[in-house]
């Protein structure tokens, strides 16, 4: 008895985290993708039905901004990796006793709104604003130069609202690695350069798997900049399926256009684990 | 600092929307498969049994002494600091009844999706009145029967004072279910600094001279209108024919690098800040951008013809004071009520008899004179009223023609 207790106790243990799953997660999930195969109208009601002209549907008119949304998501997690990996570094490795001080200001503009800190960028890069205006008018820009309405501030917006979920992760593992092994990769005439791409990168290499996949799941639903930095031309997926949703009210092709979302992010994953999973950074970490 | 705050308060919104909206799909999904499993685990919502003798329903209603009123932010007039609204307190002394005024209404479609859960629910919103512009959801608020039809002996200033342009409108046949809170114009605006020259028709939203400097609305009823009256379609009466020829002139315009972005409100940060030189806009925010120190900026009435929205006072069912919400249509429907509010926010008054009022008794001849505020006669024929949609169907074709363009 006692050991069938045992046996069982970490099921038991762990209910509440399934209860919580099936709850917010499974159930959910499970109406979504009854809501795109279902058929209706906001006014009559939907019926159950096996509806998959819906993706289809989603898919041909979509296609584009799908493809968009992921050039968007991938360019913007690069960019964001190589702007955060110096900076995490530097704070883990010569930030010394200020090193939470440094944190801090990083975590410092996210204690304002997300959306009022993407509005600011909408004054600060204005066509006529404090920057362009002046170098304009004094004829270093051509007239008709914006940042603005191009995708371009899309992915800046994208890389500079990731910033700081990039480099806490990468912070975290920079900061456990053990000096001493550096300090012998020096002892036994590793270079500078050597010693970081031979035992540096490698076992910060955790930090930028989990940070590439926190900043580009996010970024890649995201449609706050592409609504509020974007022109014509930057539509991502997101502000489709919030058009989809709130605009026309056509929940069945929200409900497809999130589903489809959500597999194709999970075929990214997969295929990214596969190519740098974690089995293989256990290994070279090891 | 409002205009400011829009577009951000929008995708905020839409964050908080975000949230709470599958709630909405689950119930439909829920009552599509209410033999599955899924159905079973959630408790079914009994509905209200709905009204079918709406004369029998008023004839039950009691008076009571207070109201709740849900409007758009600053749009009653106010006193002070903020909180007192003169026009409300002259009806309270006058009438006994309290008004309990809310800004909730941020835009029609997140407001509509608040409460459409719970008036499908069948459970009161806890509003007496409600302002809804005349686009798509009004017509569903109808469709739905999630208004409740006015009794109009009990408005008799109504059919004293209203304007013409107000009166038994294609979205509401004789006014059935609404009656205008406010009017205003979508058309164009422009700084003369940086286009050079003055605008006078909708074929300058097209002119290449402009080129990426262009302001269009993202609201697709606002777009594909401006298209029609461009192609000298009335709006009101348009088919899908000419939705398609509409449709055909915006991707030129699209195609051909015009259009800077697709707006929302913030379109008027982009035109304050020099970012597009010529746009559609709204007649109430230019007004107030130059009020505000912009004056530069300049608002015309386009030689093809402008379009008119209305926003609408109505009663949503399960209103628990329609009486007291009545009376304060019957008292906004005055020159005094009307000019005392006008007066403060400058749209265009549906009671044309106030002009009289700020003029002699308010003493403020800027607003009374406005062309903006009271539209003369030739004006008012200038007039277009967006397309009324019969059907989710129609609406849902609209969207299949001008959602593309936006997106793509």
């Amino acid at each position: 008895m006692r050991r069938l207790r045992g046996k069982l106790s970490p099921y038991l243990l762990s209910l509440p985290s399934w209860v919580y799953l099936l709850m917010f997660f499974l159930i959910p999930l499970g109406s979504m993708l009854g809501m795109a195969l279902a058929t209706g109208d906001p006014l009559d009601g939907y019926t159950m039905s096996d509806n998959f002209q819906e993706f289809v549907d989603a898919f041909t008119n979509y296609q584009d901004t799908f493809y968009r949304s992921f050039w968007y998501g991938t360019a913007s997690t690069v960019a964001t990796l190589l702007l955060a990996y110096p900076v995490a570094y530097w704070i883990a490795f010569h930030a010394g006793r200020y090193k939470s001080s440094f944190l801090f200001l990083i975590m410092l503009p996210f204690f304002v709104s997300f959306v009022i800190r993407v509005e600011a960028w909408q004054f600060i890069l204005a066509d006529e604003g404090f920057i362009f205006g002046p170098l304009k008018s004094i004829g270093l820009l051509p007239q008709n130069f914006h940042v603005l309405s191009t995708q371009w501030a899309v992915i800046g917006g994208l890389v500079y609202n990731s910033f700081a979920y990039y480099v806490l992760p990468l912070y975290v593992v920079l900061e456990k690695i053990d000096r001493r092994l550096v300090r012998a990769a020096n002892d036994l005439y590793a270079s500078p350069p050597t010693a970081f791409v031979k035992i540096v990168l490698p076992l910060s290499a955790p930090g930028v798997f989990a940070g590439f996949l926190l900043v580009f799941v996010t970024n890649v639903g995201d449609f706050v900049n592409a609504d509020i930095l974007g022109g014509p031309g930057t539509y991502m997926i997101g502000n489709v399926i919030q058009d989809a949703f709130f605009v026309n009210q056509d929940y069945p092709m929200a409900a497809a256009l999130s589903s489809m979302l959500m597999l194709m992010l999970m075929i990214a994953i997969l295929l990214y684990s596969k190519a740098f999973g974690t089995d293989a950074i256990q290994e070279y970490a090891a | 600092m409002s205009e400011d705050e829009l577009p951000g308060n929008s995708s905020q919104q839409a964050f908080l929307r975000g949230l709470t909206q599958p709630r909405l799909t689950r119930q439909n999904f829920l009552r599509g498969a209410a033999g599955t499993a899924l159905a079973a685990l959630t408790p079914q919502i009994s509905r209200a049994a709905t009204v079918t003798d709406w004369n029998a329903w008023w004839a039950a209603q009691k008076p009571s002494d207070q109201f709740v009123f849900a409007n758009w932010p600053y749009y009653i007039d106010v006193q002070g600091n903020g909180s007192d609204h003169p026009s409300i307190d002259a009806f309270t002394k006058q009438t006994g009844i309290k008004v309990k005024y809310m800004e909730v209404i941020q835009n029609n479609a997140p407001f509509y999706a608040q409460i459409a859960p719970v008036l499908k629910s069948g459970q009161p919103t806890g509003y007496d009145m409600i302002v809804m512009t005349n686009h798509w959801e009004l017509t569903e608020l109808i469709l739905q029967k999630w208004l409740v039809p006015l009794w109009k002996e009990k408005v008799p200033n109504f059919a004293k004072y209203a304007s013409p342009s107000v009166v038994s409108p294609a979205y509401d046949p004789g006014n059935k279910y609404t009656m205008a809170w406010q009017s205003g114009f979508t058309g164009i605006a422009y700084n003369p600094k940086l286009t050079k020259r003055e605008i006078t028709s909708f074929e300058d939203l097209w002119d290449p001279a402009f080129a990426g400097h262009v302001g269009m609305f993202n609201d697709n009823t606002e777009l594909g209108s401006a298209a029609l009256l461009k192609l000298g379609i009335d709006p009101a009466t348009s088919t899908p024919e000419d939705w398609h020829k509409a449709a055909a002139t915006l991707r030129d315009q699209k195609d051909k690098g015009l259009v800077r972005q697709y707006y929302d409100q913030s379109y008027i940060n982009a035109l304050q800040n020099g970012d597009i030189w010529i746009t559609q806009a709204w007649s109430g925010d230019i007004y107030q951008a130059n009020s505000k120190g912009y004056k530069d900026l300049k608002f015309v009435v386009p030689k093809e013809g402008i379009m008119m929205w209305h926003d609408n006072m109505a009663i949503p069912v399960g209103a628990k004071n329609p009486l007291s919400a009545l009376a304060w249509m019957n008292y906004y429907y005055t020159p005094e009520a009307a000019g005392i509010i006008e007066d403060y926010i400058n749209y265009i008054c549906p009671v044309p008899a106030a002009k009289d009022y700020i003029l002699n008794v308010i003493k403020d001849p800027a607003v009374a004179n406005s062309p903006l505020v009271f539209p003369s006669d030739t004006d008012l024929k200038k007039t277009h009223d967006f397309y009324a949609f019969k059907s989710y169907a129609e609406f849902q074709k609209w969207n299949s023609i001008f959602n593309p363009i936006i997106q793509a």
